[in-house]
């Protein structure tokens, strides 16, 4: 049998990435911009209403002038989903990525922001090397969804390795208490990604995954969804607010993704995402 | 909620008149400075050096702006959280003059502490609003560190750059204030 796998090029990959880069930092996403207009009416606090419409304004700024959301434009996070029948042709696959990346922050006018070595390093210069995570799917297809990520709400996630004790109290408490403490640092209203179960870098994929669910989208089993909700309540009763001015919009949503764990282990990790909620995909 | 005119440099009268939740707009010259350049003015100042800039009675913003496409002034210049530069900024209140700055988030109880003693204010702007402070933003220009690229120290001069006093001389945070007010059991 000799079945022709599909081609895909490196240098198809590399111009989708360098075109899903500025698309990503230039347009905030239908679903954030109509979550932002949603708040508005919800939002009693004076500060934290003219927060809003600033973010509004700023969004219609930067997609009318292509210029970005936020000047931290963020380490380039690339999710990668596979089809295992596609043949990549033309070069490494992560080298089309990383080279997309490098044009798309440079021609963007996209502010570099990745130091190497981390102790104390130098910028690179093009935002590389890119954060790539690869999943492998069925079929012949391959999707990327480009996930351009600031420092400011990264710095204040958190993972805890609970244990099966702590159950559904315990990581409402967790997630909560993480937003808490963060307060207005990572430019609320935020999302909030939770992964529950897995193991230690399972949860916190998963938490970052669940960044990429578009808005208004529940989990799709009842007992999650609740939790969801339950969990946005909560963390809107805090008080903190647009910005950290007050108010009662501290997050637009919380999404959270599960997985089966060990029978010693509750892993739990939220990874926070500010107002801005930045991905484009597209699948070859 | 009042909004107040202030112009840079600051004096203690000017910076006395502000009060916790009070929205400012700023005119003159304010400097983007953040982590690398903030270890470097501490380390300058430790060795009783002079700094590339003189920060009495000054402002600092903190902001890695994106680059400036062909025609504009600068690129967005939304803040940064001022909480990393919480290490260096006592020294630079106490013994820079500095008098003022511009950020998002928390501050630690230390510079807290010396806003209050030295007479000196934090202010916040939107986080996520880059694109829209960058029109505030009339002139920008590397004053030091250049190969510190996004980092690099700038002078930039604003009109009418919009604010919130977080912390102001008296000890308050508009913080703490707005999580009492708001917070619903």
């Amino acid at each position: 049998m000799n079945i022709m796998a599909r081609i895909i090029t490196c240098s198809q990959i590399t111009a989708a990435v360098e075109q899903l880069c500025r698309e990503a930092n230039y347009y905030l996403e239908n679903d954030v911009r109509k979550a932002l207009e949603n708040v508005l009416a919800i939002e009693v606090s004076p500060q934290g209403k003219e927060v809003i419409k600033q973010l509004l304004a700023n969004a219609t700024i930067a997609a009318d002038e292509e210029v970005p959301i936020c000047q931290d434009t963020g380490a380039a996070v690339i999710f990668l989903e596979l089809g295992q029948d596609a043949r990549i042709e033309g070069g490494y696959l992560y080298d089309a990525i990383n080279a997309g990346v490098a044009r798309g922050y440079t021609s963007g006018y996209l502010r570099k922001s990745m130091v190497f070595p981390p102790l104390d390093g130098k910028n690179s210069g093009d935002n590389t090397p890119a954060i790539i995570h690869t999943k492998i799917v069925p079929g012949d297809r391959l999707t990327i969804t480009v996930v351009p990520k600031g420092g400011g709400s990264e710095n204040m996630s958190a993972v805890a390795m609970l244990t099966p004790a702590a159950g559904y109290e315990g990581v409402k408490k967790f997630v909560v208490d993480t937003v808490k403490k963060a307060g207005p640092n990572p430019c609320p209203p935020i999302v909030v990604g939770v992964g529950i179960g897995g193991n230690f870098e399972k949860c916190t994929l998963m938490a970052k995954e669940a960044l990429l669910r578009p808005l208004g989208w529940p989990h799709p089993r009842n007992e999650i969804a609740a939790l969801e909700k339950e969990i946005l309540e909560a963390i809107n009763s805090l008080g903190i607010g647009p910005q950290g001015f007050g108010g009662r919009v501290t997050a637009l949503a919380v999404h959270v993704e599960i997985f089966a764990r060990h029978i010693a282990s509750f892993p739990v990790a939220v990874n926070i995402q500010c107002h801005a909620a930045r991905h484009k995909s597209i699948t070859l | 909620m009042a909004t107040k005119l202030i112009h840079t440099p600051l004096t203690d009268f000017d910076v006395s008149e502000l009060r916790v939740g009070d929205q400012v707009l700023i005119s003159g010259v304010i400097y983007a400075a953040r982590d690398t350049a903030h270890k470097r003015l501490i380390a300058l100042l430790g060795q009783g050096a002079e700094l590339p800039v003189d920060l009495k009675g000054q402002v600092i913003y903190y902001v890695g702006p994106a680059p400036a496409k062909p025609g504009q002034v600068i690129g967005s210049a939304g803040p940064t959280t001022s909480g990393r530069m919480d290490p260096y900024t006592p020294c630079l209140i106490k013994e820079a003059g500095l008098k003022g700055m511009i950020g998002k988030g928390y501050r630690s109880p230390e510079v807290r502490k010396a806003m209050v003693e030295h007479k000196a204010v934090y202010l916040a702007t939107v986080g996520g609003a880059g694109a829209l402070i960058a029109k505030c933003i009339k002139k920008a220009e590397v004053v030091a560190y250049p190969e510190l690229g996004p980092e690099a120290i700038m002078a930039l001069e604003v009109e009418n750059f919009p604010a919130t006093v977080i912390n102001d001389i008296y000890g308050g945070d508009l913080y703490e204030e707005a999580i009492a007010r708001y917070a619903h059991k």
